[in-house]
């Protein structure tokens, strides 16, 4: 800027000394070409929209948007977790060999040789877990606040698109250390794809339609865990997967700032308020336009003569939080990462499994139903969990109580009542089985087909979805049906999975603490 | 030149389509097939053509080495080969429900990973498994040894005479 005031020098020779001179301001100011931290709202607006990575933010925020009980900062934290995971993973690559030769081997060196390879290897652990257990409360989160409804049903399958990725993602990680515990946990997962034929063996048709043998095999490459299997798990690891998160969490982000920002109830103040003493209508920005070239010009926009808006300027106020919330991140998975190392048992073995072998603890829940049966825990009920979860948004159209949790009149109530009927059914469920078994128990030689019919993990689904209907009936709103069903899935499957990670001990029997598991 | 009647007219001067939506439904029968094509085939080749492995025959001893009564548990091929009065049995130790290798317990198999229990001849008595434990093919080899075929199925009861 201050280039075109210097007087240009007279000969070119002196012209390149002179350019020469002033390189450091010049290649500065091509860098950061504000020249100085935005002062003005024109300037901070500038500062967003100039900038690739910033652009994706409107230039204004809401301000219900930023307040931190509202969002709980959970998307974010699924996010820095990811670009944790992205960089520690990288990290971890170059020391890393996809073969079952050299893989174990390659995790030893970078634990014990490779400077601060453990702590690496420890933190894209961590991360991966804290990347999971967010991305669940977030979905949580949207879906407690009605902020799935109207513009906003496609974001919230793009949101569920990441849920399956997120969750690939770990299940391929878990293959790559080719320790006792990947092998087995790989074994039992890529069985588990191998389950419809529970049900087409029990009809008798596997010889023509075998979509079990066939996702095992494209899975593994072959019909049991080795080197096919390392190195197309370790391609979706880090090729195939991350690229189509990636790609997924761009459209994710677009669509938040293109369905005009975080849902948020219409009018916030009734439509009017206190300007310049005297009452005005609040302007309001339609809920698909982000008005982010209105704001370059102060006291010019669709503002005049209206009272104040609700936004405040991205720049600071948003970035700030998000900057925060990253570092809440990272402080907590660095402190995770120095206390708690990454497992690594021994080099793995066809011949001896792990005695428990347990999933991690994301799915323990489903293991725990696999445990009655692989086809319907293993796969029936996560794709009638995952196609519900798609449903909401198109079957409760009713608006109303978008962006505030428990939106709608009588929710909160619904909410806790499902949490003790889900909390009840679960339990009771469990603590029938433990004690007295199930059909095989009883009848040895039942046919298959009544056991994936009526096994404890489709009664539970059965009594979750009656109780759903039941409140749909009783409070005739749709919406309090989904919150009701949604509780209940949310409360079965922690249940479930603390249940299994503390009460399955050897041979999957019932401990009361893993302290009285038998030494072996 | 004959005169044309309109028929013949019509077909050698067909009514004009324009060139622009000719070209773009060109375009889009093009794109679409060849990227259907070409998806079909990308997917087409992670299906392996050959499975990978060993062959999974397994020596495992002259009949005289396998006493009557006598189990024997050959651990790198996953099954135990039994032999009773009327000959000798292989039964698989790869569990039915989801392939985690079943230990011996005192009154047939347990295994490990999610609580399922077969008898002693490999049937179902408790859990998640979905069927008996298989019984394997058992042959002789031209030097006299046992052979176990132990990626073949044979209906429970059928024994190797020796």
């Amino acid at each position: 800027m201050s280039t075109a005031t210097t007087p240009v020098p007279p000969s070119a020779i002196q012209e390149f000394l002179h350019n020469l001179r002033r390189l450091p301001h010049t290649v500065k100011d091509a860098w950061f070409r504000l020249g100085h931290t935005p002062e003005s709202e024109r300037e901070e607006s500038q500062a967003t929209f100039h900038n690739l990575f910033l652009h994706i933010h409107s230039v204004r925020v809401h301000m219900r948007s930023l307040a931190p009980t509202f969002t709980l900062g959970l998307g974010i934290i699924s996010a820095a977790s990811f670009v944790i995971l992205c960089i520690t993973g990288v990290l971890l690559m170059v020391y890393y060999k996809p073969s079952t030769t050299l893989a174990y081997d390659s995790i030893k060196d970078l634990h014990f040789v490779v400077f601060t390879g453990r702590f690496m290897r420890n933190i894209h652990r961590w991360s991966a877990h804290v990347m999971v257990a967010a991305v669940f409360l977030h979905m949580a989160r949207v879906f407690y606040t009605g902020s799935y409804k109207k513009p906003r049903e496609f974001n919230w399958l793009v949101g569920l698109g990441l849920l399956v990725m997120t969750l690939a993602l770990s299940f391929t990680g878990y293959l790559l250390p080719y320790d006792q515990l990947a092998y087995w946990a790989i074994t039992i997962g890529s069985n588990i794809a191998n389950s419809p034929r529970e049900l087409t063996d029990a009809l008798g048709i596997t010889k023509w339609f075998d979509p079990g043998g066939f996702q095992r095999r494209l899975l593994l490459g072959a019909n049991f865990v080795g080197e096919d299997a390392l190195i197309r798990f370790y391609v979706l690891h880090v090729f195939i997967l991350p690229a189509a998160l990636i790609t997924l969490l761009g459209v994710h982000f677009w669509r938040i700032r293109k369905d005009g920002g975080l849902a948020r109830p219409e009018g916030p103040m009734g439509g009017v308020a206190e300007w310049g003493g005297e009452m005005k209508r609040v302007f309001e920005p339609l809920g698909t336009k982000t008005y982010g070239l209105m704001a370059l010009v102060k006291g010019r926009r669709a503002t005049v003569n209206r009272g104040p808006e609700d936004t405040v300027m991205s720049w600071p106020h948003l970035f700030w939080a998000e900057l925060a919330v990253f570092m809440v991140t990272v402080v907590l998975t660095l402190i995770l990462a120095f206390h708690f190392d990454a497992p690594l048992k021994e080099l793995a073995n066809p011949a001896v499994p792990e005695n428990p072998a347990k999933a991690p603890w994301y799915f323990l829940g489903l293991q725990e139903l696999v445990s009655y049966s692989a086809f319907v825990g293993g796969l029936m009920i996560p794709a009638i969990a995952w196609i519900g979860l798609a449903l909401i948004p198109f079957l409760d159209q009713r608006t109303g109580g978008e962006g505030t949790w428990f939106g709608s009149p009588g929710e909160r109530p619904v909410a806790l009542e499902s949490l003790f009927v889900g909390l009840a059914a679960v339990v009771g469920m469990l603590a029938f089985t433990v004690n007295y078994g199930w059909l095989r128990n009883w009848y040895p030689h039942i046919h298959q087909l009544w056991i994936i019919a009526i096994n404890p993990g489709s009664i539970l689904v059965l009594l979750y979805m009656i109780w759903s209907l039941w409140v749909l009936r009783r409070s005739n709103s749709i919406r309090h049906a989904a919150v009701a069903l949604f509780t209940c899935f949310l409360v079965g499957f922690t249940v479930l999975t603390y249940f299994a990670t503390v009460h399955r001990g050897p041979n999957w029997l019932f401990y009361w603490w893993p302290s009285q598991w038998p030494v072996h | 030149m004959p005169e044309l009647n309109e028929k013949q007219k019509s077909r050698l001067e067909p009514a004009a389509i324009r060139r622009r939506s000719f070209l773009s439904v060109a375009a889009l029968t093009s794109f679409f097939s060849a990227a259907g094509m070409a998806l079909a085939g990308a997917l087409r080749l992670p299906g392996p053509a050959v499975l990978p492995g060993p062959v999974r025959r397994f020596k495992v001893g002259h009949p005289e080495e396998f006493a009557v009564g006598s189990e024997t548990r050959v651990e790198e091929a996953n099954f135990t080969v039994f032999r009773d009065v009327q000959g000798v049995y292989a039964i698989s130790s790869v569990c039915t429900h989801l392939g985690c290798t079943v230990a011996r317990s005192a009154d047939g198999f347990a295994c490990p990973c999610h609580g399922s229990r077969f008898a002693k001849n490999g049937e179902v008595v408790r859990g998640p498994a979905p069927r008996s434990l298989p019984w394997l093919e058992v042959g002789r080899a031209a030097d006299g040894q046992l052979v176990v075929y132990a990626d073949n199925e044979v209906p429970e009861g059928t024994r190797f005479r020796v």
